[in-house]
């Protein structure tokens, strides 16, 4: 198989969802998948508080060349990955720029102050022209729903793993992912895991062209 | 293989700063850690607990961070190496001790690790550490970035043991939980044996008995260390410099601001204007090193987080040079290029500089900018932070707050620090009223349970988390039973230190390696220091509720509630739900229901949404963990709990 070149140096990453989805984990799962391809990666997280239910990202720097800062400046993500619908625009707002690309998973969750009634969620419609009129490359897939098809929700995050590694943006290889899996999760789990991680990546090896919506 | 077992040198992980911390720790051979949970701090003890079996290494949470410190120089004084870690907020409690330990001085190497958290991201402050290091005449480390963080902590044990001094490594959170790669060496090999000399004359430190008296004769030995560890410094491979011989501008930082500063330099492509002095030793400042550079420009500027630290130890250096340096001008914290308030990051730094060297930058094109404006762009709701679906206190504070509203007089809740401390927002029903330091909240209700004699009626009471009892509540909770001052404290009992990622505490069996342990029990303690004691399970909400209004109206003492229950995402509870809940569309009434959607609207359990088109709840499968507490709260009881077979 051929190796993935970096398309920018640094590459800049951003994972975000909200607390409680596995954000550090997916984040920790991919840099550890990158990190063996020879690469540096500087992730920097929101931990504690910021987790309760608040949004968190993670911000993943990959380059050939060195750490850098483990916070993304403002407008310089390359690809923007959000385990929530709406969160994938909270980031684009700060990070985004005309060349971005992102990847959203569809299944939404609701804040405190929408299950109150005071404040309003956009439809999936609406929040599908929004990201799509802010990146010009955008994936849409229902990473939750198909994870509950496996038997738990949780592997969406692996789906979204996959989905990234069908992206070929960046080097990460399914080899490498089975060897992290091994590495942090009990045997047990890897037959489920390879399942999710290989839904994902055929779900956005199916597309191709400009905008992409498969969930 | 994990990267704590890993002995080939030159290997590279990617590593936590917090786990890089550790490594370090390991490979200058540590023997015993101790630290109290804290974010961004737990990881560092965390991790060596995992290899204390293997490695043979003495691991504990302590119950606070004075008592960890104190474990720690034990270990020190015993000639083993120690390590004792914490977040800023530790650095007050164990400081008292601290100062009496650097006038003492230390044996085998000991450090102290403290972990700020610049912008409080997960603090009720935001605290500075590095003023400990001044203010004791100890010496102060830095990491500029991940190698470094394993570097220094390695480091850090061998000054120490050269200058037989505790020695304080300074982390910031966006040190502590960001990663990066990490070159491995080796681990330590030497095995150590403890004993405590103390048969010496009392004015030798290093075999006689450990004392921080005679005072001056213990402070002057302390400060002719202080002046030896600058002249080591000065030579220090942790102070870095990059850039032109004779810089426009040149930009002294330390710690994660490197980083950043790094960064606006390349973002701006100013690598020739620019030098950047990057110090991993920030106290004492090495004065040579400092006038060698302050030597080649005339323009100065100071990225640091938190407090203006080494804006004014160094302008006390610049002015102590002038004559041979020269005036110069500083921008920094002081004169506002850099802000005051908060954490910085690249856009900040950027911004200071773009200022300075006249040069313009955009972090977006107003183009793209244009785009938000868009009448058809969503907008994005907020996202408040809530406890958790299914934690036990979403349910205590709707008792607690529905006992006060019955009681109607009036009474509050002093807050204290964990998750808990979210009782003050719309999650925890806004209940609790003040918030500050751990224990705060019982010393606060004790001195409020004191003011009837100013014709105070208001009911008192205050809360606390199990680890926090332990803490810093113990002694609150003694002065108000000694002075009879009348409130009640409502123990949030959920068996873990859940906030930080459920590190073992004295209540529980367990201790930090995994080893049995007594637990220690704050039902009977209490009892003992002859307050009134309540136990009950919060999911129960009518039965606490009466409780605790039972207990309110008692006129005099202390009375304590015990509300045990395990947080909901405890190892135990994870993937396990007690109950299926579904709702009977045909029994819940939607908005006309009459309760002011008592489910949704205030209840606000993430798990339990509101289906706009259908009028009705919804329980998400994916977010309900099935604790089964909403369905007491429905009054048309549409709420239906099955327990899962
Ligand atoms: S971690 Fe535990 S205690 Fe904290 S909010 Fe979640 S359920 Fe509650
Ligand atoms: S049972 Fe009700 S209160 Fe408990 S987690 Fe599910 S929705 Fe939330």
């Amino acid at each position: 198989m051929g190796k993935t070149q970096l398309s920018k140096d640094p590459y800049n990453m951003v994972v975000t969802g909200v607390g409680g989805q596995g954000n550090v984990m997916a984040s920790r799962v991919l840099s550890n998948m990158l990190i063996r391809n020879g690469y540096y990666v500087t992730v920097g997280e929101t931990f504690g508080a910021s987790q309760r239910g608040g949004s968190v990202m993670s911000h993943i720097r990959v380059s050939a060349q060195s750490v850098w800062s483990p916070q993304i400046p403002k407008g310089r993500a390359d690809l923007i990955v959000s385990l929530e619908p709406v969160e994938a625009i909270r980031v684009l707002e700060i990070y985004g720029n005309q060349k971005v690309k992102t990847l959203t998973n569809t299944r939404p969750i609701y804040p405190v102050g929408v299950i109150s009634g005071e404040l309003d969620y956009p439809s999936i419609e609406e929040i599908k022209a929004s990201v799509k009129n802010l990146s010009p490359t955008a994936w849409f897939i229902d990473a939750t729903d198909q994870a509950i098809k496996l038997g738990n929700p949780v592997l969406g995050n692996i789906i979204m793993i996959g989905a990234m590694s069908g992206m070929g943006e960046l080097p990460l290889y399914r080899e490498d992912f089975k060897e992290v899996i091994l590495d942090s999760l009990p045997e047990g789990n890897l037959n489920v895991n390879l399942k999710a991680f290989d839904i994902g990546a055929s779900m956005l090896r199916k597309q191709d062209g400009a905008v992409f919506d498969v969930s | 293989m994990s990267f704590l077992t890993d002995n080939r040198e030159g290997i590279q992980h990617l590593l936590m700063g917090n786990e890089a911390i550790a490594r370090g720790a390991l490979e200058a051979g540590v023997n015993v850690a101790s630290g109290y949970p804290g974010t961004p701090s737990s990881e560092i003890i965390e991790t060596l607990a995992r290899v204390s079996g293997e490695r043979n290494l003495y691991v504990e949470w302590s119950t606070n961070e004075k008592v960890a410190l104190e474990v720690a120089a034990a270990a020190s004084f015993a000639k083993l190496r120690s390590l004792c870690a914490m977040k800023q907020v530790g650095m007050n409690v164990a400081s008292d001790f601290l100062l009496h330990l650097a006038l003492c001085g230390t044996r085998g190497g000991m450090v102290v690790v403290t972990c700020d958290d610049p912008g409080a991201l997960s603090s009720s402050n935001e605290g500075e550490s590095r003023h400990f290091a001044r203010m004791f005449e100890i010496p102060l480390l830095e990491p500029g970035d991940f190698q470094e963080a394993k570097n220094m902590a390695k480091w850090a044990f061998e000054l120490s043991e050269e200058i037989r001094n505790v020695v304080i490594v300074r982390s910031v959170t966006r040190v502590s939980h960001a990663s990066g790669n990490v070159k491995l060496g080796r681990l330590s090999q030497t095995q150590r044996h403890a004993e405590f000399k103390y048969d010496d004359d009392a004015l030798e430190t290093y075999e006689g008995p450990a004392e921080s008296t005679p005072v001056g004769h213990k402070h002057t030995l302390q400060q002719e260390k202080i002046k030896k560890v600058a002249e080591i410094f000065e030579e220090s491979p942790f102070n870095t410099y990059h850039g032109p011989e004779k810089p426009e501008l040149l930009i002294i930082t330390s710690s994660v601001c490197n980083l950043y500063t790094k960064e606006a330099i390349n973002l701006l492509g100013v690598e020739e204007r620019v030098g950047l002095l990057k110090l991993g030793t920030t106290w004492p400042l090495p004065p040579k090193l400092l006038k060698r550079y302050l030597s080649t420009t005339d323009k100065i500027m100071i990225v640091e987080e938190v407090l203006p630290f080494l804006e004014e130890n160094i302008k006390i250096l610049a002015a102590e040079q002038a004559k041979e340096i020269g005036a110069k001008t500083f921008y920094g914290k002081n004169d506002g290029s850099i802000p005051s308030v908060g954490e910085l990051n690249p856009d900040l730094v950027v911004l200071a500089l773009s200022k300075i060297l006249s040069t313009g930058y955009m972090a977006m094109p107003s183009e793209y900018k244009k785009r938000f404006q868009d009448s058809s762009f969503v907008v994005v709701p907020d996202r408040g932070r809530t406890f958790c679906p299914g934690c036990p206190h979403r349910a205590s504070f709707w008792s607690i707050h529905n006992a006060l509203q019955m009681d109607n007089r009036k009474g509050f809740v002093c807050g204290d620090i964990g998750c808990y401390a979210m009782g003050r927002l719309s999650c925890g029903f806004n209940t609790t009223k003040t918030l500050h330091a751990m224990g705060s909240g019982t010393g606060l209700a004790s001195g409020f349970g004191k003011l009837a004699k100013f014709g105070m009626d208001q009911p008192v009471l205050a809360v606390c988390g199990d680890s926090t009892f332990f803490h810093a509540v113990m002694p609150a909770l003694v002065n108000a039973v000694h002075h009879n001052s009348n409130i009640t404290l409502v123990v949030l009992d959920n068996s873990g230190t859940a906030m930080t990622g459920f590190q073992p505490h004295p209540g529980l069996t367990v201790n930090a390696m995994g080893e049995e342990a007594p637990a220690i029990d704050i039902a009977k303690v209490c009892e003992a220091m002859g307050a009134v004691v309540e136990i009950r399970d919060p999911f129960d909400l009518e039965g606490t509720r009466n409780t605790l209004n039972r207990l309110i109206e008692k006129e005099e003492g202390v009375k304590v509630f015990i509300l045990r229950q395990g947080c909901a995402l405890s190892p135990e509870k994870r993937h396990a739900k007690e109950y299926d809940m579904r709702i009977d569309e045909a029994l819940c009434l939607g908005e006309d229901c009459g309760c002011n959607r008592l489910c949704t609207r205030i209840f606000q359990c993430p798990g339990l949404i509101w289906d706009r088109e259908k009028n009705r709840a919804m329980i998400d499968e994916v977010l309900c963990v099935g604790c089964g507490v909403c369905s007491s709260i429905c009054p048309a009881e549409a709420i239906k709990k099955e327990e899962v077979a």
